[in-house]
């Protein structure tokens, strides 16, 4: 069953579920930011939501991994992409500024998508993202050789990094590392690389999951809520 | 008194002619002669409302003397005109300014005031209910277009209020060119009077161009290589994505400002890359023309 997450803004278009964190982008511009239209344009407003954003992720308790939905957005320009996506992603690498260091982004328009790749490449960064009814993959920065590890890794689940040349082959322990840095995988202490869709589960056999569209029930919420997000596999179910 | 004749045709090719009229400086009271206009677009309106607010900042508002002809007074009112221009000629044009019906017309975006991030969202929500239409029937356009369309008035929207930190406005039209290219297009203007790309760029910018310096090189540095003024990675993407879009849909983008205008022409066009020593005008003018589809 999802559980609201308690914020500063109240309300509640984040949902927890599992070890992941869900926020409804499209709910939280009209329920916390009170736009009648959900359009990500202008950098007045991106810096609105992405710090409403990050409201609701600092308190979260339900893992590491934050699930930015977009399905509910209109039009996104590049301008408001990279204030929402890029500088979330920026700021979430410094753990003292933001308790949740994974992000993840899905919507169902795939020029949305194309926005994000753009902004993602213009600064170097890259995010796990599922849009247009494609399945979630690496977007922005990314190399095929680092592509393909993250998804063996997402099929793998776990990696430790002294088997990564034996299971990934040559080069493969420095695009893993890599992959890591990137905030596209997680690095243990212990030298055991975790896959996104296994990030505050303990490497164990849960999955990141996910609560529903944007104008769902609750019903349909907690029904979604046990939808499996597989992210190195398939789309998301319904998705357009 | 000194009398403007406004070109019988008016559009982003000849209103150098306002800009060399009221761009010397001097503060006589003005007439704007626009009764023999046979046909006027977006950026020739906008060109006329920067014009009159120039030849107005001597202290008298210029006068207007309409359109003779019906079928164009009847545009202008449709796109608004009367509305925008309250303020800036004096009388002000007639018309009762509320905004009009736009069922049975190809106004796409009438005149529309951009000074703050709200007007912006605003453009975006009236265009995104309205345009879907025009750009599918007349234009050809797949249904996400209007998606696309959206975020290239946004953007172009935003660099008015980011780098001109002045008012400007927007407006945007679909019309039939078949003698000119057989298709309709959709005409989008963007014009401010803000302290132009020279200026805006300058601090930032200036000491690698060295005495390259100018209107010109200004322009080159947003234009092709994405220059801002501001230092974050993440900021002149606007106008990189707009040209890419334009492109894609063989389309004409053109911005104006200072001296200078530079453009990305496909072969379609006659525009050159770059125009210099042109009539000296204050902000910029951005032009985006995007032919629509041929049939099959």
């Amino acid at each position: 069953m999802a559980e609201s997450t308690p914020s500063p803004l109240g309300g509640s278009p984040a949902v927890a579920s599992g070890g992941a964190l869900t926020v409804d982008v499209g709910r939280l511009m009209s329920e916390r930011l009170g736009l009648s239209q959900s359009d990500l344009i202008t950098r007045p407003t991106g810096r609105a939501v992405r710090e409403a954003i990050e409201a609701c992720t600092a308190d979260a308790s339900g893992g590491s991994v934050a699930l930015v939905e977009l399905s509910g957005v209109r039009v996104m320009d590049f301008s408001c992409a990279d204030e929402v996506v890029a500088r979330l992603l920026l700021r979430g690498q410094d753990s003292s500024r933001s308790a949740m260091r994974y992000f993840i982004f899905r919507g169902r328009e795939h020029l949305h998508g194309h926005a994000v790749a753009e902004v993602l490449s213009r600064r170097g960064l890259a995010a796990a993202c599922a849009f247009g009814g494609r399945p979630f993959h690496p977007v922005g920065e990314v190399s095929d050789g680092q592509r393909a590890v993250w998804h063996a890794l997402e099929e793998r689940r776990s990696i430790a990094l002294g088997d990564a040349t034996t299971l990934l082959g040559p080069g493969g322990r420095a695009r893993l590392v890599r992959i890591c840095e990137m905030r596209l995988a997680h690095l243990g202490s212990g030298g055991q690389v975790t896959a996104l869709s296994r990030v505050g589960r303990g490497g164990g056999d849960g999955a990141v999951r996910s609560p529903s569209s944007p104008d769902a029930d609750s019903a349909s919420r907690s029904r979604a809520s046990r939808e499996s997000l597989d992210l190195g596999r398939s789309p998301r179910r319904g998705a357009s | 008194m000194r009398v403007v004749e406004v070109p019988r045709s008016l559009d982003y090719r000849t209103v150098e002619s306002l800009h060399a009229a009221v761009g010397q400086g001097d503060q006589l009271p003005t007439l704007f002669d626009a009764r023999r206009i046979e046909w006027i677009d977006p950026n020739g309106m906008l060109a006329l409302l920067a014009a009159g607010t120039v030849a107005g900042m001597g202290g008298t508002l210029p006068r207007i003397s309409l359109p003779e002809r019906s079928e164009v007074l009847g545009y202008l009112n449709r796109m608004g005109f009367a509305r925008a221009a309250r303020g800036i000629f004096s009388p002000p044009p007639p018309g009762d300014g509320r905004r009009q019906s736009h069922r049975a017309s190809d106004v796409l975006l009438e005149i529309t005031p951009v000074t703050t991030n709200s007007d912006v969202h605003q453009v975006v929500d009236r265009v995104q209910s309205r345009a879907g239409a025009i750009l599918a029937q007349t234009l050809r356009y797949p249904a996400h277009a209007v998606v696309r369309f959206s975020v290239i008035l946004s953007e172009v929207c935003q660099n008015i209020i980011e780098h001109a930190d002045a008012p400007g406005w927007v407006a945007a039209q679909a019309y039939n060119w078949s003698r000119r290219l057989g298709r309709h297009v959709a005409v989008i203007a963007v014009c401010d009077l803000g302290r132009g790309f020279s200026a805006s760029l300058a601090e930032e910018h200036a000491q690698r161009f060295g005495g390259r310096w100018g209107d010109a090189a200004a322009l080159e540095a947003a234009f092709l290589h994405g220059y801002t003024r501001f230092r974050d990675a993440g900021r002149g993407q606007g106008i990189q994505q707009i040209r890419r879009q334009v492109a894609r849909w063989d389309g004409l983008l053109s911005i104006r400002s200072g001296t200078a205008r530079i453009a990305d022409a496909p072969a379609w066009s006659q525009s050159p890359r770059m125009l210099e020593n042109l009539p000296a005008f204050p902000g910029a003018q951005i032009n985006i023309v995007l032919p629509g589809l041929r049939d099959g």
